[in-house]
């Protein structure tokens, strides 16, 4: 029993280690043994788990390997497919536990930058769905912004660039930078959070988002989903401006203006001082011109209500002339004058009054008799009234008296 | 008020008073309220020189504009 005892573990059928003991063991050989290393092969049995972790096999024509890609500690753009030709980065590990021996890949390559563009591809897709990458949904960029945000990293050549391009520009506008960090895997909440507050701060009339050239990991925060959903939610116009000329991220697809560098994006963003000057005097003459126009308008119209007043009264008084000719003309007609000239005369009493019957006048009345050449003074020595006449009027009247 | 702002109320009012029909007071109002615009769109470009600000936001939420170089 003694020397059982104190055999070597595992020499001897009374020795024998437990089964944890073999597979903690190994655990430590091989994960002491192999530093992480790119392993060729083939995508095989791929399974995203609900809790986020990816399980698949990698394998060749004559071997395969357990894998598995940690969602904390991954950084891979898309999920590779089955048959997919990859380079993965990893650690070979035991699952102690299960007695599974598996590599725990961090990092992934496909042919042909395969599983970029895949990530590519399914942003795209996924924003094109929601409409975000509309063309109609494009705003313009105002002519003659007075602040131009921009979020960029605070040290970086975008901001030196951009800024350069506005001094020469236009000094008058003012460049706000929202610092954020540009690369990393920090990157695309950093992001999120200065487009975030951007559009909390609403007191800038653009936004150029951007940064220099760099790999494509480095631009990769720029072609973060998240990024681009904040960036298409942004209240005011945006800019972005990715690297280099060749690199178009999803960023670039859903700003209002993609520029090829963070220069252009100063370019497009700031005008020239001179032409905005030019634009401004421009205003100033039609504004002047309109408002002479109304002036001299007014002018004319007063002058020409006023010939109006003058030709309408100057009709008024011929009317009035030609009604006073043929009044004038009709009272002749009546006038007793003109009966007098055909030899006629008139008794009048003392007081003026014409006399029309010989029954108003008495012996003794004192008459004028009125001729077309003067007035005869004449007192009435005995009326006789008309006998014929009188008995067919005065007769009948009389008896009914 | 930005500068956008300025001008294009500048705009409106001359399109306005391109009606001829206009009232002559009216006309005179807008005419002067034009001149105003002029004059805050012309302070605008008084700035001789670019400024680099830095946005930053205090913890209640309020945001400030510094200068970060000349």
């Amino acid at each position: 029993m003694v020397r059982e005892e104190e055999a070597v573990p595992g020499t001897t059928a009374g020795a024998a280690v437990s089964v944890m003991a073999l597979t903690c063991t190994a655990k430590d050989v091989l994960e002491g043994a192999f530093m992480p290393l790119w392993v060729r092969g083939e995508v095989s049995d791929f399974k995203a788990h609900r809790n986020g972790h990816w399980y698949f096999s990698l394998r060749d024509a004559d071997a395969q390997i357990r894998c598995v890609a940690w969602a904390r500690d991954r950084r891979i753009p898309a999920r590779p497919d089955d048959g997919m030709q990859i380079a993965a980065l990893g650690q070979l590990t035991v699952y102690a536990a299960r007695g599974d021996m598996q590599f725990a890949v961090t990092r992934m390559e496909a042919e042909g930058d395969g599983l970029w563009r895949k990530a590519l591809d399914l942003t795209r897709a996924r924003l094109h769905a929601e409409g975000l990458l509309d063309p109609a949904r494009k705003r313009r960029l105002p002519q003659h912004p007075r602040r131009v945000a921009v979020i960029t990293s605070r040290d970086g050549a975008a901001l030196r660039d951009i800024f350069a391009v506005a001094q020469r520009r236009c000094p008058s506008v003012e460049i706000v930078l929202v610092p954020a960090a540009v690369q990393g895997d920090t990157a695309p909440e950093s992001l999120c959070y200065a487009l975030d507050q951007v559009a909390r701060w609403a007191d800038a009339d653009v936004l150029i988002i951007g940064r220099g050239g760099g790999a494509r990991e480095d631009l990769w925060a720029f072609n973060d989903e998240r990024v681009a959903r904040a960036l298409a939610a942004c209240p005011i116009p945006t800019i972005s401006a990715v690297g280099h000329e060749i690199d178009i991220s999803i960023c670039d697809l859903v700003a209002d203006l993609r520029a090829a560098t963070p220069s252009a994006a100063a370019e497009a963003a700031v005008p020239v001082q001179a032409e905005i000057r030019e634009r401004l005097r421009a205003s100033a003459a039609l504004l002047t011109d309109l408002t002479a126009d109304h002036v001299s308008r007014a002018k004319l119209r007063a002058a020409d209500a006023a010939r109006r007043v003058v030709s309408g009264a100057a009709r008024r008084v011929d009317r009035r002339r030609l009604e006073l000719q043929s009044a004038a003309v009709a009272l002749n007609a009546l006038s007793p004058l003109a009966t007098l000239e055909r030899g006629y005369a008139i008794v009048r009493t003392g007081d003026g009054k014409t006399v029309r019957t010989a029954s108003t006048l008495a012996a003794g009345s004192a008459v004028d008799v009125v001729f077309r050449d003067g007035v005869a003074s004449a007192t009435i020595e005995r009326v006789t009234p008309n006998v014929v006449d009188d008995s067919v009027t005065a007769g009948t009247t009389g008896e009914a008296r | 008020m930005s500068f956008e702002t300025s001008l294009d109320r500048l705009e409106s009012i001359s399109a306005r008073l391109e009606d001829e029909e206009l009232e002559l007071d009216a006309a005179l109002a807008l005419f002067e309220e034009g001149i105003a615009e002029l004059r805050a769109a012309s302070a605008f470009l008084a700035e001789a020189e670019t400024r680099l600000k830095l946005l930053t936001e205090a913890a209640d939420g309020v945001f400030r504009v510094d200068t970060l170089r000349g």
